[in-house]
């Protein structure tokens, strides 16, 4: 695949909704209205745990401007257990509901537990201080290990363990144990001349998208609902809202406004199902946006963790064994990625015997969501580390001695599974010859890290259209929500496909009544997926219209060829149309011209990045500040490079901060005590230096363009990068995060901490 | 229920603008939800993130650090006030040509801070852009290309 003959693909034309996002006219979650519209507010927990003893809503009912009050029991009963839902894999609709709103227990602090609805967002926040609750307070259980003990509290009734696939029958926070094995770790550590073990802790950190959840919803009296949301996925909206609701998914539209940053967060549904109960009951269109309080402590944060990694190799480098215990605090309800952590860790490298305990364990904080490659950051964080020390203790170049483990494909991951193509090599090399990792540290308390990192990709489904208009452009509807310059991105493989510029094709995202099934923006597989569907859409345009060429002519569609945007008769080459000359002669030849397409991709392309970083540790205050980034990733194919550096510069950003300063802190009551931007404190201009990025690009034989996702491994490698680089700094092994400056003064032995 | 709601007259973007609004209602509130001026976004409403960042008598603040009654008889600048008849700001341009937005929503509370700071400091360094707009949260970009882009749009005004 030569990526130089591409027209469009690869090149940087100005994103499509740029210039509605630039001046404001752009519509997000929170800024749309209706007519006689209300507003709704969510009464929460105050408790980490308890038993909801009597809600009384009364007195707020009757409060002036109050329209409607809904508590838990308001939500359909939807019995036990997992259900198939059609379109998305079987889900536990009950904990879902729940989790929405609170029925008899509230699990952690920020649970909702009633809602009202009223003519202002004011006049329903005073009901809401109407609202009397009594609550039984239980003991509460924030730890992940201090929860797998036989005495922790209990948060589930129901709850549990699967161990290995089978119901254990023990009542435990501990939902799922699951083991992940290839070779034979005894047999591989025996041969080991060098075993290095350790233990690592991260915290809960928030996704921090910077538009709050908001939806507005009406309840038609027809019993049609209409959503309006910035979630990931409209589709996943709708059968989600529609399960918890019990109600027909075709009742349900809908509508995708833009998102103010999701990387995972916004795929669940908080607000829409509460929206919909209140607009049926008041019978008004409802509008409910979060509080930056509540989105911090009621929506998916990543799950914090308890890890040990064990990695064993030979005197010259080569691994032979890797052993790993992973406990992921999924919070309130089973559901942390630990699974997907496990499948990655030790993927960047070629590893004949591995064994990894993953388990899945509840814990009084909000239930965790999907963030950014779920699972793999934090997994990353303890192999990279080991390795590190390993490489120090063998005196081995740390690139080195990943190139002489490296995973290329072919190689057997932990789950049996062969790799597929992938550029871990080339990227390392890149890595090998940079100026950045040649360069001197250039100071006094510096230190550098690296570290690769792992992720799958997803494929999963999308739908697309294109309509030719007489002009000789091409309108394009898809169903993936535009998070990061998707819209440009997928526009940009039809318009390859035509023979068009970039600006020819007009995206469009549109409504769940408007296109086929698309599943959610995310697992870095819209550019991939999606434009994958235009790309097909397009192919499907070019067959209907070298018919009409054909038609014209008076000859077979065989006789005519398309190539660069002008249609040839192969038989006469003096007869040709461009798309545009053909595009204007559509009516006369039988009519409009529509393409369409839906894919499941299989050909989904693995990713590895690799970070670098220096940091500079002030020893006086225990603060790190960070002096350079570069960050390497195999992207297969940009297909507009500017938008896949900003993915790789956003994730490495959000490593960052997730390594250095951003946590869930807890006071003993189990109530976060950080629960604002200002004191959660996610990195801002002037804590950074640029990200520089290096774009290696290994085409993923599985895309026509060579694309693989993204946006998720970003986030992968930098945990453990800054945590190295910091060790390296400072000369004492950093297994804790976030490496807060009293984490630091401590291990320097400044402070007891 | 009725709530005492106060007139208020002010100045935005160069117009007139009279409302009635209630005491309890911020300059924020009052942009959406009373003028529809939706462009000035909200990410947490208690001044920690810049994305309702507006020009108010040529200061810029938080708009949802503001009350409504406060800005009796000011003037004030949003996003929407940014680029004129003839086309987009050099500032908007230059975002979009640096691709320094992914999701957009910080986007017009950088804008708005990027063009206080260049109409006060036409010659920036990368250091005084990035200690200005520290008050401006992204969660999608790193900075790197917001900082870019309004090193550019600060070449762009010198030049023309």
């Amino acid at each position: 695949m030569a990526t130089t003959d591409f027209r469009v693909i690869g090149t940087r034309p100005i994103r499509h909704d740029g210039t509605d996002k630039v001046t404001g006219r752009a519509k997000y979650g929170g800024d749309t209205a209706a007519a006689d519209l209300l507003y709704a507010k969510i009464l929460r927990s105050p408790h980490a745990h308890a038993r909801i003893v009597s809600i009384d809503t009364s007195k707020a009912a009757a409060h002036p401007g109050v329209k409607g009050v809904i508590t838990g029991m308001d939500l359909p009963e939807l019995g036990p257990g997992t259900i198939e839902v059609g379109e998305t894999p079987s889900v536990n609709a009950m904990q879902m509901s729940t989790n929405v709103m609170a029925r008899t227990k509230v699990l952690y602090k920020g649970h909702a537990v009633a809602a009202v609805v009223a003519t202002s967002v004011h006049i329903a926040e005073e009901a809401l201080a109407a609202i009397e609750v009594q609550y039984e307070v239980l003991p509460h259980v924030m730890d992940v290990r201090e929860s797998m003990k036989d005495e922790a509290p209990l948060l589930l009734d129901g709850q549990t363990t699967t161990s290995l696939g089978k119901d254990t029958g023990k009542k435990s926070n501990i939902a799922t144990h699951t083991v992940f094995e290839i070779g034979d770790t005894s047999k591989g550590f025996a041969e080991a001349d060098l075993v290095v073990e350790n233990e690592f802790t991260t915290s809960p950190t928030h996704q921090g998208y910077i538009e709050p959840q908001s939806a507005m919803v009406f309840w038609n009296s027809d019993d049609e609902i209409t959503i309006w949301t910035s979630n990931q996925g409209p589709f996943g909206v709708r059968t989600n809202t529609a399960l918890l609701l019990n109600v027909p998914l075709s009742s349900i539209k809908v509508i995708p406004l833009e998102i103010g940053g999701g990387f995972g967060g916004k795929i669940p549904v908080y607000l829409e199902p509460v929206a919909a109960l209140l607009s049926k009951m008041s019978g008004h269109p409802v509008k409910m946006t979060l509080t930056r309080t509540e989105v911090l402590e009621a929506t998916g944060p990543t799950p914090g963790s308890y890890m040990k990694a064990k990695i064993g190799v030979k005197n010259d480098g080569t691994i032979v064994a890797g052993e790993a215990y992973l406990a992921f605090a999924a919070g309130a309800f089973p559901g942390s990625a630990v699974g997907a952590g496990a499948m990655c860790m030790f993927t960047p490298y070629d590893v004949e015997n591995l064994h990894i305990d993953a388990y899945d364990v509840l814990v009084n904080k909000p239930k965790v969501s999907a963030y950014r490659a779920p699972g793999a950051p934090q997994a990353a964080y303890a192999v990279e580390s080991v390795i590190d020390e390993i490489c120090g203790k063998l005196g081995m170049d740390r690139i080195e001695f990943r190139m002489k483990n490296a995973a290329k494909q072919g190689t057997r991951q932990v789950t049996g599974v062969p790799l597929g193509s992938v550029g871990n090599v080339e990227m390392l090399e890149a890595v090998k010859n940079s100026d950045h990792y040649n360069a001197p540290l250039g100071g006094p308390n510096r230190g550098r890290g690296v570290a690769s990192g792992f992720w799958f990709n997803a494929g999963m489904q999308s739908s697309a259209t294109l309509q030719v208009n007489p002009d000789g452009t091409v309108a394009q509807v898809t169903g993936s929500v535009d998070i990061g310059g998707t819209r440009v991105a997928t526009a940009m493989q039809a318009a390859e496909v035509l023979g068009l510029e970039a600006h020819d094709v007009k995206p469009v995202v549109a409504d769940t009544n408007s296109i086929g099934y698309t599943a959610v923006t995310g697992g870095s597989r819209t550019a991939f997926a999606t434009g994958w569907a235009t790309y097909e859409a397009a192919n499907d345009i070019v067959k209907q219209m070298k018919e009409r060429a054909a038609k014209l002519w008076e000859t077979d569609a065989s006789d005519v060829e398309f190539d660069e945007g002008t249609f040839t008769r192969a038989s006469n080459s003096e007869q040709e149309f461009t798309f545009k000359g053909l595009a204007a002669r559509l009516m006369e030849t039988g009519g409009p011209v529509v393409g369409k397409a839906t894919v499941t991709p299989p050909g989904v392309g693995a990713g590895f990045g690799h970070h670098i970083v220096d940091v500079e540790v002030d020893p006086e205050t225990g603060k790190v500040d960070v002096v350079r980034y570069t960050a390497f990733q195999d992207v297969g194919k940009a297909i507009h490079p500017s938008y896949v550096e900003g993915q790789i510069q956003g994730g490495a950003v959000q490593g960052i901060g997730w390594a250095l300063n951003e946590e869930y802190y807890y006071n003993d009551s189990g109530v976060m005590a950080n629960s604002s931007f200002l004191d959660y404190r996610m990195p801002t201009s002037l804590d950074l230096p640029m990200i520089d990025t290096v774009l290696i690009e290994v085409p993923n034989p599985g895309h026509p363009y060579g694309a693989r996702g993204v946006g998720e491994v970003p986030l992968v490698p930098g945990l453990a990068a800054l945590g190295n680089a910091v060790t390296n700094a400072i000369g004492t092994r950093m297994n804790q995060l976030p490496m807060k400056p009293g984490k630091i003064l401590s291990a320097l032995g400044e402070i007891d901490n | 229920m009725t709530t005492n709601k106060l007139q208020v007259s002010v100045n935005v973007n160069g117009e007139q603008q009279d409302f009635l609004c209630e005491p309890r209602q911020t300059l924020h509130e009052v942009l959406r939800d009373v003028l529809g001026m939706t462009g000035t976004k909200e990410g947490c409403a208690d001044g920690n993130c810049g994305a309702c960042t507006v020009k108010l008598d040529g200061r810029i603040v938080d708009s949802c650090l503001v009350l409504g009654p406060e800005v009796q008889g000011s003037e004030v600048e949003t996003i929407e006030g940014v680029a004129s008849s003839d086309g987009l700001h050099p500032i908007q341009q230059a975002f979009l040509e640096e691709a320094a937005l992914q999701c957009g929503i910080c986007t017009p509370g950088f804008i708005v801070a990027a063009k206080a700071l260049l109409e006060n400091e036409p010659d920036v360094d990368e250091a005084r852009i990035r200690h200005w707009l520290a008050g401006n949260l992204c969660r999608c970009t790193g900075y790197d290309k917001i900082i870019r882009a309004v090193l550019s749009a600060s070449d762009k005004i010198k030049e023309a």
